[in-house]
């Protein structure tokens, strides 16, 4: 068999710290020892594959429990790509978020603000053979949080993909273009530099809103890849 | 070729349930076949406190995934901060080169405060395989080694207790 190709290293930059100290909830949880490198083996370059046989998707937020969801109706659309420039297909792609008034459907969530019974706030979505992904849902309202005084998060959808491999796995929050809490937030501005982390925003799209019906935004997303050229060679 | 860079990783948050599916936590569930085990154990921060609120996800490569095995699997910590999965026992896989990896899982933490995903494994304590694995042999301290290897805790139940933080902390993985 042959070896699998080793992904490519982190680009310096791109991702944030463990440990952020603006992000009180680090300063416990973050690992002090530097991470092991391995080699890539077949348990990294391979991972979980999901069908929608098995796990239907939820394409549309907005009508739950027999209503529909109060709020700003919203079509998200994007693609899926890896380092590689090439479309991650048939992947799953997994969503979650807060209600229009910045409540999320959860038991920890003690915010004052209310709970729509039309609205859960869970998706799920499979990209096509191209990448692409689409769904519709609400536009989620901003929330405080207690990391600091008068702290608020700006508002997010949170993403989940999977890709080819365990080694791609990536949990990412989606942001909104032009919101003023973003250069307030601690967990935004934790990854460092200014154009990775503007790639986390979402950008209005005229051509995936829908007359009559909802605005649209278009957020791509970009999984690890793997090298083409091998580092090191034994042989 | 296209360059692109990868997506920037945030947080899971204390609200990802909203994706939880608690039988995924159990990997027999669509009737594979194997010797069934548990693998459990304990997530703790620094100060020693559970992490109650941990997102665990499981990978392996053996058996081969079907229809009846998914290979995959996610828990949620519990209040105490432990998770449990139902799997079955894997067996070696191939390494790099000519190279066998002793039987071992892939294991993914996320949870509110991580900036990304946390990966480990667990191995089986016992296996003859461990003292020649590719992976464990990179970790020089017998006692960190130790760390990712999960021991006996009942009739077919495995323990790998994972520290975040601190002197035990676990060895995590740069995949």
């Amino acid at each position: 068999m042959t070896d699998p190709a080793p992904f490519r290293p982190v680009r310096p930059g791109s991702q944030a710290a463990l440990d952020t100290p603006e992000y009180g909830s680090t300063r416990q949880r973050h690992p002090t020892r530097p991470l092991l490198r391995i080699p890539t083996t077949v348990t990294e370059a391979t991972g979980p594959q999901f069908s929608p046989r098995q796990f239907a998707p939820i394409l549309n937020m907005t009508v739950h429990a027999g209503g529909a969801a109060q709020g700003e109706r919203i079509i998200v659309r994007g693609r899926v790509l890896n380092e590689n420039g090439r479309a991650v297909a048939n992947s799953m792609v997994e969503l979650w978020q807060a209600n229009a008034g910045g409540r999320y459907d959860h038991p920890g969530d003690t915010h004052d603000a209310p709970l729509d019974p039309h609205f859960h706030g869970g998706g799920r979505v499979f990209t096509d053979a191209d990448g692409w992904y689409e769904f519709t849902t609400i536009k989620p309202g901003a929330y405080p949080w207690r990391n600091h005084f008068n702290g608020w998060r700006p508002n997010h959808i949170h993403f989940s993909l999977f890709g080819a491999g365990f080694a791609t796995r990536l949990i990412t929050q989606m942001y909104f273009p032009g919101d003023p809490l973003l250069p307030l937030d601690p967990i935004y501005l934790s990854v460092p530099d200014q154009k990775a982390r503007e790639r986390l925003v979402a950008a209005f799209d005229l051509e995936t809103t829908k007359p009559d019906w909802a605005l649209g935004y278009r957020f791509d997303i970009v999984l690890r890849g793997r090298d083409a050229t091998p580092m090191e060679n034994p042989a | 070729m296209t360059e692109l860079i990868a997506t920037a990783s945030q947080t899971i948050g204390p609200y990802w349930h909203l994706i939880e599916h608690p039988e995924w936590a159990d990997l027999t569930r669509f009737g594979a076949t194997g010797e069934r085990i548990v693998l459990t154990g304990q997530i703790t921060d620094g100060t020693g406190a559970a992490v109650a609120d941990a997102c665990v996800e499981i990978w392996q490569t053996d058996p081969p995934t079907d229809d009846t095995f998914p290979g995959f699997g996610r828990a949620r910590a519990d209040a105490d901060g432990v998770f449990r999965f139902t799997t079955i026992r894997p067996g070696p896989v191939p390494g790099r080169g000519n190279t066998q990896q002793a039987p071992h899982i892939a294991i993914a933490i996320q949870a509110r405060g991580l900036m990304q995903a946390l990966m480990t494994r667990a191995y089986f304590a016992g296996e003859a395989l461990n003292a020649t694995d590719p992976v464990l042999g990179l970790i020089d301290e017998p006692a960190r080694r130790a760390g990712l290897i999960a021991v006996p805790a009942g009739e077919g139940i495995w323990r790998l207790d994972i520290r975040l933080q601190g002197v035990d902390e676990t060895v995590f993985l740069d995949i």
